[in-house]
Parts: C-alpha cells; sequence; structure tokens
C-alpha cells in the first residue's frame, strides 16, 4: 500500500543533484542552424533573394531591363496571377488546393459582362453581383471540403470542369467586345486604366494587387482570424480542441478565394479590354497560381509561409517571362527555369522542416 | 460524504456503431481534489473524459457543472465554462509560436479602434501573459516565447499545455495522459506543477497509466472498466496490485462504493 509509493519515490531519489532546470531554450549556435532558424522565422527571405539574383543578373545581361518602362511591365503582366496567388495563399495555407481559381475568374468575368449586356443592369451593380457570386462559388468548394469532408484536389477539380463548362454555355461562347464595353460599362474596365508619373504607364490592376497583397499580409499575422487560418492548416485536430472553428475557417477561406477569385475576373476585363469566356486563364490560372505561391515559398502541407513570399514568387515568374525575352533567349527557358525553382523551392520547405524540429 | 461534486455525470452512454464505450457511467469530481481516472486499454476512459470536456456529445445522459446541468456542443463551450482540457496529442500547432498556441481561440484584441474596427492581436499583452505564465508554474526560463513549439522538446511542449490550461481553467482542469511522453525528471516537474494547481483550488482529473504517479498524487481513484465506473478506491487503503487488479478484472472489489 503506503510502501508502494514509497517505492516509487524511491527510485526518483537519484535525481538530487541534478539539475533542476526543465526545459530550457538552447540557442543554436552553428551557421547554418541560424539560416535554417531564420528562414523557419522568415519564410519569405527564400523567394526574396531568388528574386533579387534574378533582378542583378538580368540587369547585367540586358541594358533594357532596368528601365521603368520594364519594370512596369513586369507588373503589370503578374497583375492577374498575383491576385489569384492570394486566393490560392489562403487556400494552401490550410492545406488545401484550389484548381477552380482560373474558372471562377473567367465565370465571374462573364457574369460581371452578361449582367450589363444582357440584362441591363448598371456596371457597378453588375461587378457587386460578380463579386457575390464569385464568392459564392469559393463557398460551395468550402462547404463541400468542410462538411462532406471531400478532398480539396477532387472537390475543386470538378468544381473547375463544371464551372469552365457552366462559363461556356452561359456565355454560349460570346465575346463582349472591348469597344462596347468601353462606351457602355466603362466601369467593368477600371483596372486597365493608368496612371503614367514620368511617362511610365502604372496600371491601377498593380496597385489593387499591392494594396491586397498588404491586407492579407494584415489580415494572417494580426488578427485572430489569420491565425486560425494557419492553425487550420498546421493540425486541423489540434486547432479543433484548441477551440478554432475548423469548418467555419475552412468555408471561409474558400469563399474569400472565390471573392479574390472575382476580382481578378474584373481586373481581366481591364487588362485586356473584352469579357472573354475562352480567356487562357480559364485553363492555366490555377497552376500558374499555384506556381507562385510555391516558388513563393508556402508550404503545401499547409500552416507555413507568406503571401509575401507568394507576391516574390509571382514576381520571379514574370522577371523569369520578361529577363529572357529581352536576352533573346528561346521563351522555353522561361518554363524550364521555373520547373527547376519549383522543386528548389520544395526542396528548401522541407529542409527548413526538418531543421525545425 | 455531503459535498456536492463540483463535476458531476450520470447514467452517460455512448456508442461508437456496435461499440459501447461508455456504458451507464457516472462520474464524480470533487472541489479541491486530483481524481485519478485509471483504466485498461479500450476501457472507455478517453471517451468519459471528451464526454466531460466537450469533445464528445453522450448518446445519453447528463453532466452537471456546479450542481447546474450542462450541455457542451464542443470543447469551446466546455473552456468557456471554465473546463481546461490538456490531451494527449497536446492540441498545439507545431508551426505557431507558444504565445499563439496559447490564446489559440481565444486571442486578445488591441484596446480601442486597431482592435475593434481593424481586429489587430495585441501582442505585447498576449507576450506578456504567456511569459508570466510560464514563469509562474517554475516550467522554463523562456529566452524566446515567439519560438514556434516545433522547435520545443516533448517536456517543453508539455510544460506550455499544462501552463496554458492552468492559466485558463477557473473551475475544472483535465489532463490526459500527461507523464506519458516525459523523462523522470520531467514527470516530477509536471507532477508537482499539478500539485500546485489543486493548492490554488483547482480540481483536477489526472488520466493515467503511471500508477506510481497516481498513487502519489491522487486523492481519490476512479476504476474505469468495461465503460463504466467499476469502484472509487482510496490510494492510501489499496495497493497500486488491488488497483492493477480491479482494472483488468482480475480481482473484484468487495465495496463498489466505498469512498464514493
Amino acid at each position: 500500500m503506503a510502501a508502494d509509493a514509497h517505492q516509487a519515490k524511491h527510485f526518483e531519489e537519484g535525481l538530487k543533484g541534478a539539475s533542476e532546470t526543465v526545459a530550457e531554450f538552447h540557442e543554436t549556435k552553428s551557421p547554418l542552424k541560424r539560416i535554417q532558424h531564420w528562414l523557419h522565422q522568415t519564410p519569405s527571405a527564400v523567394p526574396m533573394i531568388v528574386l533579387v539574383a534574378a533582378l542583378i543578373v538580368f540587369g547585367l545581361l540586358s541594358d533594357n531591363f532596368f528601365k521603368a518602362a520594364t519594370l512596369s511591365t513586369i507588373l503589370q503582366q503578374i497583375a492577374i496571377v498575383g491576385i489569384l496567388g492570394c486566393a490560392q495563399t489562403v487556400v494552401i495555407l490550410t492545406a488545401g488546393i484550389d484548381l477552380s481559381v482560373g474558372a471562377i475568374a473567367v465565370f465571374s468575368s462573364v457574369l460581371m459582362g452578361q449582367m450589363s449586356f444582357r440584362y441591363g443592369i448598371p456596371a457597378e451593380l453588375s461587378i457587386l453581383i460578380g463579386l457575390a457570386l464569385g464568392t459564392g462559388m469559393g463557398a460551395i468548394n468550402g462547404l463541400l471540403i468542410a462538411f462532406l469532408k471531400l478532398p480539396p484536389f477532387i472537390v475543386t477539380l470538378g468544381t473547375w470542369q463544371v464551372l469552365l463548362a457552366s462559363n461556356f454555355i452561359y456565355s454560349a461562347n460570346e465575346t463582349i467586345r472591348s469597344a462596347d464595353v468601353k462606351e457602355s460599362a466603362p466601369a467593368l474596365q477600371l483596372w486597365g486604366l493608368s496612371i503614367q508619373p514620368g511617362g511610365v504607364r502604372v496600371l491601377f490592376a498593380v496597385f489593387l494587387l499591392i494594396v491586397l497583397v498588404a491586407i492579407m499580409a494584415y489580415v494572417l499575422r494580426q488578427t485572430a482570424w489569420g491565425r486560425h487560418v494557419y492553425a487550420v492548416g498546421d493540425d486541423p485536430e489540434a486547432a479543433a480542441l484548441a477551440g478554432v472553428k475548423t469548418r467555419a475557417v475552412l468555408v471561409q477561406v474558400y469563399a474569400l478565394a472565390g471573392f479574390f477569385c472575382a476580382i481578378a475576373g474584373w481586373v481581366m476585363i481591364g487588362r485586356f479590354g473584352s469579357v472573354s469566356p475562352t480567356a487562357s486563364t480559364g485553363q492555366l490560372g490555377n497552376i500558374q497560381s499555384i506556381t507562385a505561391v510555391v516558388i513563393g515559398g508556402i508550404s503545401l502541407f499547409g500552416g507555413r509561409g507568406s503571401i509575401v513570399g507568394m507576391f516574390f514568387g509571382a514576381l520571379i515568374v514574370g522577371v523569369f517571362e520578361m529577363g529572357l525575352r529581352l536576352v533573346g533567349t528561346d521563351p522555353q527557358w522561361t518554363f524550364f527555369l521555373i520547373g527547376v525553382l519549383i522543386i528548389f523551392a520544395v526542396g528548401v520547405d522541407q529542409w527548413i522542416r526538418k531543421a525545425a524540429a | 460524504m455531503t459535498r456536492e461534486p463540483i463535476l458531476k455525470g450520470r447514467n452517460l452512454v455512448k456508442r461508437y456503431g456496435k461499440v459501447t464505450a461508455l456504458d451507464h457511467c457516472d462520474f464524480d469530481l470533487y472541489p479541491g481534489e486530483i481524481l485519478a481516472v485509471i483504466g485498461d486499454n479500450g476501457a472507455g476512459k478517453s471517451t468519459l473524459i471528451k464526454a466531460v470536456s466537450g469533445a464528445v456529445a453522450p448518446d445519453e445522459g447528463d453532466i452537471f457543472l456546479d450542481g447546474k446541468k450542462i450541455n457542451f456542443t464542443s470543447p469551446i463551450d466546455a473552456r468557456a465554462a471554465g473546463i481546461e482540457t490538456v490531451y494527449q496529442t497536446l492540441a498545439m500547432s507545431p508551426a505557431l509560436s507558444i504565445a499563439d498556441n496559447m490564446f489559440m481561440g481565444r486571442e486578445l484584441r488591441k484596446p480601442g479602434f486597431m482592435g475593434k474596427v481593424m481586429r489587430q492581436l495585441d501582442r505585447p499583452a498576449m507576450e506578456k501573459f504567456a511569459r508570466a505564465k510560464l514563469n509562474e508554474l517554475g516550467l522554463m526560463t523562456i529566452q524566446n516565447i515567439n519560438q514556434a513549439v516545433e522547435t520545443l522538446s516533448g517536456g517543453q511542449r508539455q510544460g506550455v499545455a499544462v501552463a496554458r490550461a492552468a492559466a485558463f481553467g477557473s473551475k475544472v482542469i483535465i489532463l490526459d495522459e500527461p507523464t506519458a511522453a516525459l523523462g523522470v525528471k520531467e514527470s516530477r516537474r509536471v507532477l508537482e506543477l499539478i500539485l500546485d494547481v489543486r493548492s490554488r483550488g483547482i480540481p483536477i482529473v489526472l488520466i493515467s497509466h503511471n500508477m506510481p504517479h497516481v498513487f502519489e498524487v491522487a486523492d481519490r481513484v476512479h476504476v474505469h472498466r468495461l465503460g463504466k465506473r467499476l469502484c472509487i478506491i482510496d490510494p492510501k487503503r489499496h495497493s497500486m496490485s488491488d488497483a492493477v487488479a480491479y482494472m483488468t478484472g482480475a480481482k473484484v472489489p468487495e465495496d463498489m462504493n466505498e469512498f464514493a
């Protein structure tokens, strides 16, 4: 009885004289470990370094590279992918994936156009309807994933096809011409407008992208909701036990992604002028945005990375495309190098994870 | 015993398909005590604990907190009522910081415009609180409260999880196998921590397989067998081998309720 307990205490007497401190934090000292630790804390550092290196290399290779016009064109070209990347970032942070981003963007842009041209709704209201419908499409993804527990890859593979097909059926494959949009619904082309400080044309769309990234960086880092997004991606069961409403967070994340896609759809009208159901974004938007996210150092396993990294990732793709074109190589080298970068980025992600443990 | 239990379960039933995990089980936790719950694997300890901590809704039966009937639908409800649970898995997000984890699901926001409208977290306040709680429990000398939890050792993580429960648990703290993954020294610290929490008047439910630990700190031992409470024993009057014999069915207790 009591002797048992005595016995139990007895073996611990050997502890006397042992160090009293439990669980001290030891700072790691080796330089490599320090780099790992720093990368762990600053996930956007890798893409930033790659970006700066790419800028320097292309600046040396091509005299025309460091011109304001070139840099502004790069930004212009990543505007849509960057906004889709914002959508993809929040989804991938929850360890999900959204293959339907491009389809939602194109369908939303078609809906905005058709609201105005088929039903005569004022352009401003059409835009709001398009944004709401895009959000709804994202929410459907979220509901299927959170409540039916279907894998995000499968759900969005399905909705990608369904939405893209609906887009073609609904629009009867008809493009609304740029001149018509300009004449009767100019608000649809808002993001194609530009300011020209010192003769360099900067699209509104570029400012929009930067503002969206800044807002999302704040939301993900500085609000409870943002922390919950990371927690859900990190370990959903732990998050639920700790009091995070994981299903609500998932639905909100996919709905927000749908909203960003609809914004991207609106920006597409500004960039291309016309409203086209056959825009290549419908097919390629998902792969392009996933590429930006992965090169940006955001872990496909969820819970790690920053949206600023995604922005750098999108910029890297833009810089490679432009730089290689200016240098005059075969454009296939762009895809070659981006492929290498993707594998490199995922390798670094794995290394950081290992180092962290 | 005339005291009213602070946490009471009556006739709890929980079935998973054809398996009955809880079979008309009773449960009593009195104020200020450490109640150990022991039982063989598959006896339904975890289900019992999940039922009283809100992680699982029982199919039948009632749970009372402070004499009032409660109906938890999620761990958040239980937490709001003052019941904190440290799960065996610890329920922490490895990539997030110590402070983030301590406040997960109950974050503090900045006062005024930044907090109300911009929903900004009050990081300095959360970090200060987390640091104070960890120091208060004597668990660790913290250098970086923003360190990711995955960079901590098993004992350190356990310490953070217990500190989180102790910091927020106002009525009941439930610890599921708190020493299972720990070394001798770290286990000792956690046991001291448990006694420290009791000395502050908060009752504790301790689920453990470690008989020496159970017999050292528990005031009463709830022996769980085949989905129900077999008996409650006084660790001062029974030996560890008795307890093991009861929970494995090798021996039948003479008086089922001698100490209930």
